[in-house]
C-alpha cells in the first residue's frame, strides 16, 4: 500500500515546488518518519473516525473549551498535502501555520520544537504517504478571548521557547535518546507535567503528575512513593510495550497511548525512555500525610472486602499483570486522587496489545456505591498495606461524579 | 436477496467450535466470516462482577440461552406420540450469542476413554453381539488420533487438574483409568471444598481411586499459548448458566477472541441467522449460506468452505432443511442425518450431616472429586445386562438460594416444615452425582417436524427420544455404587434420587445433546467422516457433539473441541492444498 501511494504523493509535491525540495525519500527516512509519527502518537488526536485515521476532527477538551483537530492527511485542500517541508517544520518548531497564525498548545509544539529538522522532515515524508481524506474539522469552541489566535502571541512570549534538544554530554547516548523521545516527540509532559492557570507547563515540576480531562496523569519521575521508583527499567519497557507490568496496567488515556503509540516503538527506544525516566528527579519523597480517620478506614475496609477483594485480594496484592496490585501502587497514592476515584466510579479497561491481547477491565461502581462509600474505600486503599496518601472526601467524589456525568451527556467523555 | 462477495470460509454459529475453527483457519491465511444469530458479548461489558451473580436474571429468566420464541424444537418420547413444541427451556439449555453455550458452561472438561471411540467393536469383542436395536458405532477416529488435540484444548483453556496417566505411566492422585496424556495438566487442581474432600475419603476407604475433576476454572493466573490471560477463580459459585466476570472460566471470550478479533482476515457478523446451506449436488460442493439479519434482509454469502458450528441440535437441522444427506428413517434404519440422537442419564445421592459446615456458596463449576471405576468399560459388564457407564463425582458448584435447597426423604415439599428442613440442611449437605452414558438406539433420532415452524417459517427440529433398558440398568448400577460411598461418608442420613422413566424434557438435566450428524467410516451409516467432513459435500464440515455416534459417560466439551482441532488440522494440512474428499467412500 505504502509503496503504491508513495510515488504519486511525491510527484504531487514535486509539481508544487520544483526547485526547493531535495528531500531524502529513501526507505530508511520513510521508516524513521513512520516510527516518529508513532512515537508522537499523532493518530490519537488527529482521528475522530477510526476508518479515516489522521483525518482529524476529534474534539480535544481543554479547560478553555474544545479544540477540533485538523486533518493531517495529504489532501491538498483540507489536509497538509500542499505544505512544504518548511511549512511543516514551522508548525512543529514554532507553532505557526503556513499563514502565520498561531496554534494552541493543545498541539504539543512546545515539545515538538525539540525535534531535529531531519526528524520533522521524515514525519512529513511519512504523512505524505497516507491516503488523502477530504474533510474539515468543525470550528473550535473556545472561550473569549482565547478564541482569537492572536492571543497566542502573548502566550508564546510568556511560556514558549523554540529550540532543538541539546544532548547532555555528561550522560550516556541511551539517556540522551530517552530524554529526546520523552521531551520531544513523546511529549509525555503534555499530560504528566502539572500546568499553570494558563495551561502552560510548570517546568520546574516536569513529569511530577498533572490533571488532564478528569484524569490525574501520575508522577513518572523516579520517586518511590508515587513515581516509577519501584519499577525497574525492564518493567517500564513492559508497561509501554504491552500495556501492563507486574505493578499496573494502562487504562483511560494511557491505554490509548499504549495501543496507538508506545506498543509500536522499538524496544531500544523504550529502554532509552526507561533509562531517562529512572533518572528524572521528582523533588524527593512527599511528606507523610496525616493519619486518616479510623471510622472512614473501617467503612472503607468493609466495602473493600466485600466489593474489591475477590480480584485485588484482602492484602492488596492483586493478581499481577491482570488485576493491579494496590499495595505499593503509585497510581492510587498520587497527591491528587482523581484517577483512583474515577476508576472506582466508572471502572477501567486495560488497553489490549499484540503482546497482551486480553482487555482486562474493572467494572463501574458509580451505580452501586454512594459518594461517601467511594470516598471511604478510596481512602482505605490509599492508606492500607503500607500505602499512605491524603484521604478522599465525599465532596470531591461528588464533583468528579458530576463532571463525568456532564461529559457523558454532552458526548465529551474520554 | 442480496448476493455478497465470496469468502474463503463461512462459519455458521460462533461458540466454542466456531471460535476454534476461526482461529485455526485464519492462522492458515484464510479469510473467515462467522455468522452468529445472537449478539456480541464480552467479559467486562456483559458479565461484570458487579452484576453477573444474578440468579433470577440469568438462571430463572434465562438471559443467556436460546430463546424458544425464535427457535425451539418439538419433542416426543416415541414414534407413536405426536411431538409438541418446547415453549420453555428445561432439560437442556443451548446457548445463543457470541461464545454460545461456551459462555455458560461449568467448565467440566473431560477426555473420553480410548474404548469409547471404538464402542461397538470393543464391546462386541468383549461381551458378544449387541442388541439389534442398539445402533452403537465406532467413531472412525481413535483416542490416539485425538490426544494432541485434547492436549491443545486443555492448554488453551488452562485446565486445572492432576494427570492420572502420562504416556502410560500411572500417576498418583490422578485418574488411573484415563487415556494416556502427553503431559501434565497446565495448572494444578483447584483448592478443594469440604464436601468433595469427605467424598474423597469415603471413596478411598471403599477401595476407589478418587481424583480432582479436570476443571476449566483457573486455579492460578495463566497465559495460554495464544498469549491470552486468564485469572484465578474466586469460587463465587456462578459458573453454569452464568457468564464469568473474573476471566476465570475458559470460554471463547477468555481464551481465543482477544486474539481472533484483532485479525484482519476475520469478520464476525452478529444477529445473523443462517436459514440454509446452498449447494451444488453435481459438483458435490456447498456454494454458500443464506442468512437473514436483524433488519429482516436476506443475504447469500458465497463461500469456498462452509462449516456448521451451530450446536448439536441446529447442525443436523440445517442439513435437513438444506437437503444435505439422506434423512434417517427409523422404520428401515436407513439414512444418516438425524440418526443416533443421544443424551446423558444422571442421578444423585445426598448425604446430610449434623456436624459439618459445607459453605456450598463457595463453589466453582468444576470443583469436585470424582471416581472413574464405573465409567465406559473400566469394569467388567459380564452379566450386568448393559454396556457403558459414567463417573461418580461430588461437586461443589454453587449454593444459589433459589436453585439449591437439599432436603431429606421425610421433609415435605412445601410449607413451614419444608423451610425448616432447608434451613437445617442447606449448609450441611454433600451430594454425589452420577453422570451416565446414553447408548444410541434405533428409535432415538431427529427429523423435521411436520407441523410446527419457527419464526422464519422453517420446520422445527423434532426430537424423538427415550432412555432404554440399557440406560435404566446402568443408571441403577451407578446409583447403587454412589449409595455405597454415600453410606461410607457417615452422615446423619442419605437420600437416593434415582432416574425413573420415561425421559422428561422439563426438569434440567444436562446440555449434552449428541448425535444427528454422526461421524464414522462408512457413508451408509454416518453423515460425516473422521474429519467431520460431509460425505456428500466435500467443502462442508460439521462440528460439535452431533458427530458423537453415541454419548459416553463424560461431559462432551473436551471431545467436541478435540474433534474440531482434528478437523482443522486436516483442513490446514490436506484440504487447502487439495480440496476434495479427505476419505474415499
Amino acid at each position: 500500500m505504502t509503496f503504491r501511494i508513495l510515488p504519486a504523493a511525491l510527484l504531487a509535491s514535486l509539481l508544487v515546488s520544483p526547485v526547493a525540495q531535495a528531500s531524502d525519500t529513501s526507505f530508511s527516512q520513510l521508516e524513521k518518519g513512520r516510527r516518529l509519527v508513532d512515537a508522537a502518537d499523532c493518530v490519537s488526536c488527529h482521528t475522530a473516525d477510526k476508518s479515516q485515521p489522521f483525518a482529524g476532527g476529534r474534539g480535544i477538551e481543554t479547560p478553555f473549551g474544545t479544540i477540533y483537530t485538523p486533518n493531517i492527511t495529504p489532501d491538498r485542500e483540507t489536509g497538509i498535502g500542499a505544505w512544504t517541508n518548511d511549512d511543516f517544520y514551522r508548525v512543529m518548531h514554532h507553532g505557526q501555520r503556513p499563514d502565520g497564525t498561531r496554534l494552541y498548545p493543545a498541539m504539543p509544539y512546545p515539545y515538538f520544537t525539540k525535534m531535529t529538522r531531519d526528524d520533522v522532515d521524515a514525519m512529513k515524508l511519512y504523512l505524505g504517504t497516507l491516503p488523502a481524506v477530504r474533510t474539515r474539522p468543525r470550528e473550535n469552541e473556545l472561550m473569549w478571548p482565547l478564541n482569537y489566535r492572536v492571543f497566542m502571541r502573548g502566550w508564546n512570549m510568556l511560556f514558549f521557547t523554540p529550540g532543538t534538544f541539546t544532548p547532555n554530554p555528561d550522560k550516556s547516548a541511551e539517556w540522551n535518546r530517552g530524554a529526546y523521545l520523552v521531551e520531544g516527540p513523546g511529549h509525555c509532559g503534555a499530560c504528566h507535567t502539572p500546568k499553570n492557570i494558563l495551561g502552560a507547563d510548570k517546568t520546574s515540576q516536569a513529569l511530577r503528575g498533572g490533571l488532564i480531562r478528569d484524569w490525574f496523569a501520575p508522577n513518572i519521575t523516579n520517586t518511590l512513593h508515587d513515581g516509577v521508583g519501584r519499577w525497574s527499567a525492564d518493567e517500564i519497557v513492559d508497561y509501554l510495550k504491552t500495556g501492563r507490568n507486574v505493578h499496573s496496567g494502562a487504562a483511560g488515556l494511557m491505554a490509548e497511548v499504549v495501543e496507538n503509540s508506545t506498543s509500536k516503538i522499538l524496544e531500544a527506544d523504550l529502554r532509552a525512555i526507561a533509562v531517562y525516566l529512572k533518572d528524572v528527579d521528582g523533588g524527593g519523597e512527599p511528606a507523610a500525610p496525616a493519619k486518616p480517620d479510623e471510622k472512614a478506614m473501617a467503612a472503607g475496609r468493609a466495602i473493600y472486602n466485600d466489593m474489591c477483594a475477590a480480584c485485588h485480594k484482602t492484602d492488596g496484592t492483586g493478581v499481577p499483570l491482570m488485576f493491579s496490585p494496590l499495595a505499593g501502587n503509585a497510581n492510587v497514592q498520587q497527591r491528587d486522587p482523581t484517577t483512583v476515584t474515577r476508576v472506582i466510579l466508572e471502572g477501567a479497561r486495560i488497553g489490549p496489545t499484540d503482546a497482551r491481547p486480553t482487555p482486562f477491565a474493572m467494572p463501574a461502581f458509580d451505580w452501586k456505591l454512594t459518594d461517601a462509600q467511594i470516598a471511604a474505600v478510596a481512602t482505605y486503599v490509599r492508606n492500607s498495606w503500607g500505602n499512605a496518601a491524603a484521604p478522599v472526601t465525599p465532596s470531591s467524589v461528588k464533583t468528579l461524579r458530576d463532571d463525568l456525568h456532564h461529559s457523558r451527556v454532552t458526548g465529551k467523555a474520554e | 436477496m442480496k448476493i455478497l462477495p465470496s469468502v474463503d470460509v463461512a462459519l455458521v454459529g460462533f461458540g466454542w467450535t466456531g471460535a476454534i475453527m476461526a482461529q485455526e483457519l485464519t492462522d492458515a491465511g484464510l479469510g473467515v466470516v462467522a455468522l452468529e444469530r445472537g449478539g456480541w458479548r464480552d467479559t467486562s461489558t456483559d458479565f461484570a462482577v458487579t452484576f453477573a451473580q444474578d440468579e433470577l436474571r440469568y438462571m430463572w429468566r434465562r438471559a443467556l440461552f436460546e430463546e424458544p420464541a425464535r427457535q425451539t424444537l418439538t419433542f416426543r418420547n416415541n414414534v407413536t406420540q405426536t411431538a409438541l413444541p418446547m415453549r420453555n427451556l428445561g432439560s437442556f439449555l443451548p446457548g445463543t450469542g457470541v461464545g454460545g453455550a461456551g459462555v455458560h458452561w461449568n467448565g467440566q472438561n473431560w477426555r473420553f476413554l480410548p474404548s469409547d471411540f471404538v464402542a461397538r467393536s470393543h464391546n462386541t469383542e468383549r461381551y458378544g453381539p449387541l442388541p439389534d436395536d442398539m445402533t452403537v458405532q465406532d467413531w472412525g477416529v481413535t483416542y490416539d488420533d485425538l490426544e494432541s488435540h485434547f492436549d491443545k484444548f486443555e492448554y488453551l483453556c488452562g485446565v486445572s487438574g492432576k494427570a492420572g496417566n502420562i504416556k502410560g505411566q500411572i500417576q498418583d492422585g490422578g485418574n488411573p483409568f484415563e487415556g494416556w496424556r502427553s503431559r501434565e495438566f497446565p495448572n494444578p487442581p483447584l483448592d478443594m471444598a469440604l464436601a468433595p474432600t469427605l467424598f474423597e475419603t469415603a471413596a478411598r476407604e471403599t477401595g476407589h481411586k478418587p481424583f480432582p475433576c479436570p476443571a476449566a476454572n483457573l486455579s492460578r493466573p495463566y497465559t495460554n499459548p495464544l498469549g491470552v490471560q486468564l485469572a484465578p477463580c474466586t469460587f463465587c459459585g456462578f459458573c453454569e448458566k452464568f457468564g464469568c466476570g473474573n476471566f476465570s472460566k475458559s470460554t471463547p471470550q477468555t481464551t481465543i477472541l482477544p486474539v481472533l478479533m484483532r485479525k484482519k482476515n476475520f469478520e464476525l457478523r452478529t444477529q445473523c441467522e443462517v436459514l440454509r446451506v446452498e449447494h451444488n449436488a453435481v459438483a458435490r460442493r456447498a456454494t454458500g449460506v443464506v442468512y437473514v439479519d436483524a433488519q429482516g434482509e436476506e443475504y447469500l454469502q458465497p463461500a469456498e468452505m462452509v462449516i456448521l458450528c451451530a450446536y448439536a441440535l441446529q447442525n443436523p437441522r440445517l442439513m435437513l432443511l438444506s437437503g444435505i444427506g439422506t434423512p434417517y428413517d427409523p422404520r428401515t434404519g436407513e439414512g444418516v442425518v438425524g440418526k443416533n440422537y443421544a443424551y446423558q442419564i444422571t442421578s444423585n445421592v445426598n448425604v446430610f450431616y449434623d456436624d459439618k459446615v459445607m459453605n456450598p456458596f463457595v463453589g466453582a463449576g468444576a470443583l469436585g472429586v470424582g471416581i472413574d471405576e464405573y465409567n465406559g468399560d473400566n469394569f467388567n459388564h459380564s452379566g450386568l445386562g448393559f454396556i457403558g457407564g459414567g463417573y461418580l463425582a461430588c461437586w461443589q458448584t454453587h449454593g444459589r438460594p433459589i436453585e439449591y435447597h437439599p432436603t431429606p426423604e421425610d421433609a415435605p415439599k412445601w410449607g413451614a416444615k419444608w423451610k425448616q428442613a432447608v434451613a437445617k440442611n442447606y449448609n450441611s449437605t454433600a451430594t454425589i452425582s452420577t453422570h451416565g452414558a446414553v447408548m444410541s438406539h434405533r428409535n432415538n433420532y431427529l427429523d423435521l417436524d411436520p407441523t410446527y415452524r419457527d419464526v422464519y417459517g422453517r420446520p422445527l427440529l423434532r426430537m424423538t427420544f427415550d432412555f432404554t433398558d440399557n440406560e435404566y440398568k446402568m443408571s441403577e448400577y451407578l446409583t447403587a455404587r454412589a449409595t455405597e460411598i454415600a453410606k461410607a461418608m457417615k452422615g446423619r442420613e442419605i437420600k437416593v434420587n434415582g432416574r425413573k422413566g420415561p425421559y422428561n424434557i422439563v426438569p434440567y438435566q444436562t446440555t449434552h445433546n449428541t448425535g444427528g450428524a454422526i461421524m464414522g467410516s462408512d457413508p451408509k451409516s454416518s453423515a460425516v467422516n473422521r474429519y467431520l467432513q460431509s460425505w456428500d459435500l466435500h467443502n462442508l464440515f460439521v462440528m460439535g457433539a452431533c458427530a458423537f455416534p453415541q454419548n459416553p459417560g463424560y461431559n462432551p466439551t473436551g471431545t467436541v473441541a478435540a474433534l474440531a482441532y482434528h478437523s482443522a488440522e486436516a483442513i490446514r494440512t490436506q484440504y487447502i492444498k487439495n480440496p476434495g474428499f479427505l476419505v474415499q467412500a
